[in-house]
């Protein structure tokens, strides 16, 4: 089975993200960078299955910055196989809808994919429907927010779990398959699998190289733009005291100074 | 005036309030249209609450299709061919997410998301609250029938009647492969209010120290009436779970009040509440950088605190 997982590089939520103040994009150099949770949880499905299926393969596709290769090397060293990454700087400004297609254009490169798995929602742009909108420009189906993936013969079953409830889907193969963060506990990579991840192969690939049109990208395609973005004033303390028995009536009071009881 | 579509998000026959709020914001746009999709019969019981919400019309698509999302996308990608909308306006739930995406994609629309607010000047343009409040952004759509996704309790409910004209659509037979539905189940959530819709939250920290005792959270919720939220560290300790995480990898809240006990308030923590109106921490340590954002702090033990709290409020209520 010819798996693909997608990954992004994402700021680490422990640090503080900022936005450009300039063009209102999110200031990537103002934060760590790190390969965003739920993609690791990706990642894990998709070995789980490639170990239940002989001859299965996982190729991590990933777009972004040079740096997005950190996040490849992370995925490769947990035990995917290769690594294509589209990496152009005309990418840059790229909204949702353009990442969808320059995305499902790097998926046709991969040959004959049987499933694609992705997290369901990046802990950055929180979208929530990248993996939804690949698939149906790749005009195959979704199955998001997995809580549970079963693979058999050539159909995929998936728990999907929202908060409006839990619906058990399934399709045919090839299908695209978003993960939730119930899915599973990503394994850490081992020694051995750091090293050998230094010589799995990675694709870099241009806008030109995937077919992509550099105006259909970047900030010159987006759909949408951003016309401000300020930060809100930080909100300022207020009373402080320390409980000498009274802490609970002391809440209280100050509730219903605010007619809030 | 032009249209503008709103699709209908209806569960066990009931609207939902999200689409009361759509309604009211797309009266800020043009004419608001309803779109019901949903099995023969679903439209009958929804018409009356649509109109009275302000559905100029409302159109109905019934159909026994069983591919999970896909009669949404199609029925509104049809529509915006044939009525060409200034926007299609869309709940920012998880499924109303994946239709928007997948409409924009196919209709070649911006998509503008997760706004608080919308608003025409010759563009359709939005107010994007972003990481938890700690911006707050404008961004215009390039496109003509941008598809919206709005947050849910952003907008006011503000009923004015509409004509609620119903006009049956067509369900074009599906487009490609999709999912088909084995079953579903709804979530359960109990008595307490949604999280996200809470006025008032209560959530607990690591300060709690063990799920048994996160019932003097809920104790004390219960008592307000408020739904129960956690911070990444008490969820991760296994003392509550997912669902009810409130933080930058959890829900963002934004109740009238909210009250934490236990809580360091971590950058972490504090993007998913503090546009909360009024913040009120309970914590041991006086350093806490919870105490910078509340609007009354109070140094010392929830154990002790929360339970004389609860009891006052008890005997306000009589």
């Amino acid at each position: 089975m010819n798996i693909v997982v997608l990954v992004k590089q994402v700021p680490d939520t422990y640090s503080e993200r900022k936005l450009d103040a300039s063009d209102g994009t999110l200031d990537r150099d103002a934060t760590d960078a790190v390969l965003d949770e739920i993609n690791e949880r990706a990642v894990e499905a998709a070995l789980q299955i490639k170990e239940a299926n002989d001859g299965s393969a996982v190729t991590v596709v990933t777009m972004g910055p040079d740096r997005a290769t950190e996040a490849i090397r992370k995925a490769l060293s947990m035990g995917a196989d290769k690594a294509v990454h589209l990496s152009d700087g005309a990418l840059a400004g790229s909204d949702a809808v353009s990442t969808a297609k320059a995305l499902a254009k790097v998926i046709g490169t991969v040959d004959g994919f049987d499933l694609v798995l992705a997290g369901n929602e990046a802990s950055d742009g929180r979208g929530g429907a990248t993996p939804a909108m690949v698939a149906d420009l790749l005009g195959v189906p979704a199955l998001t927010h997995a809580r549970e993936i079963t693979v058999e013969g050539s159909s995929v079953t998936v728990r999907r779990e929202t908060d409006d409830g839990v619906t058990v889907l399934t399709a045919e193969l090839p299908a695209v398959v978003s993960v939730g963060e119930k899915i599973n506990e990503p394994r850490y990579p081992s020694f051995k699998g750091i090293m050998a991840a230094k010589k799995k192969p990675v694709t870099t690939l241009s806008l030109a190289d995937a077919g992509i049109d550099a105006g259909e990208v970047g900030a010159a395609g987006a759909l949408s733009s951003v016309t401000s973005a300020q930060p809100k004033p930080p909100k300022s303390a207020g009373e402080k005291v320390t409980d000498e028995g009274d802490g609970g009536q002391r809440i209280a009071a100050f509730l219903v100074s605010q007619k809030l009881i | 005036m032009a249209e503008v579509l709103v699709l209908v998000d209806h569960v066990e026959g009931e609207v939902r309030k999200s689409t009361f709020e759509l309604l009211t914001a797309a009266r800020a746009l043009g004419e608001p249209s309803a779109v019901v999709v949903g099995a023969p019969g679903t439209a009958q019981g929804l018409s009356s609450a649509l109109a009275a919400n302000g559905a100029e019309k409302i159109y109905v698509a019934e159909t026994d299709r069983t591919d999970f999302l896909s009669p949404q996308v199609d029925v509104l990608a049809a529509l915006v061919e044939s009525a060409s909308p200034v926007a299609v306006l869309i709940n920012a739930s998880a499924d109303g997410k994946e239709i928007a995406g997948r409409l924009a994609v196919r209709t070649d629309s911006a998509w503008l998301n997760d706004v608080v607010a919308v608003s025409a000047n010759g563009r359709v343009g939005a107010t994007h609250s972003v990481f938890g409040g700690a911006y707050i952004a404008q961004a215009e759509a390039k496109t003509e029938h941008p598809v919206v996704t709005v947050r849910a309790g952003a907008i006011d409910v503000e009923a004015v009647a509409g004509a609620g004209t119903e006009e049956r659509v067509e369900v074009p037979a599906a487009a490609g492969r999709g999912a088909t539905v084995q079953s579903t189940e709804p979530i359960t959530g109990g008595d307490r209010p949604e999280l996200t819709e809470a006025s008032v939250v209560v959530s607990g920290g690591r300060g709690v120290g063990s799920a048994d005792d996160f019932s003097i959270i809920e104790g004390l919720a219960d008592s307000l009436g408020a739904a129960v939220g956690a911070s990444r560290a008490a969820v991760d300790s296994g003392f509550y779970p997912h669902q009810f995480q409130v933080g930058q990898t959890g829900k963002t809240v934004s109740p009238q009040l909210y009250i934490a006990l236990g809580i360091s308030g971590a950058i972490q923590h504090r993007a998913g509440m503090q546009t909360s109106k009024t913040i009120i921490a309970v914590n041991k340590d006086a350093e806490a950088p919870i105490f910078e954002i509340a609007d009354f702090g109070v140094v010392g033990d929830l154990f002790q605190v929360a339970p004389q709290l609860k009891e006052e409020i008890a005997k306000r209520k009589g």
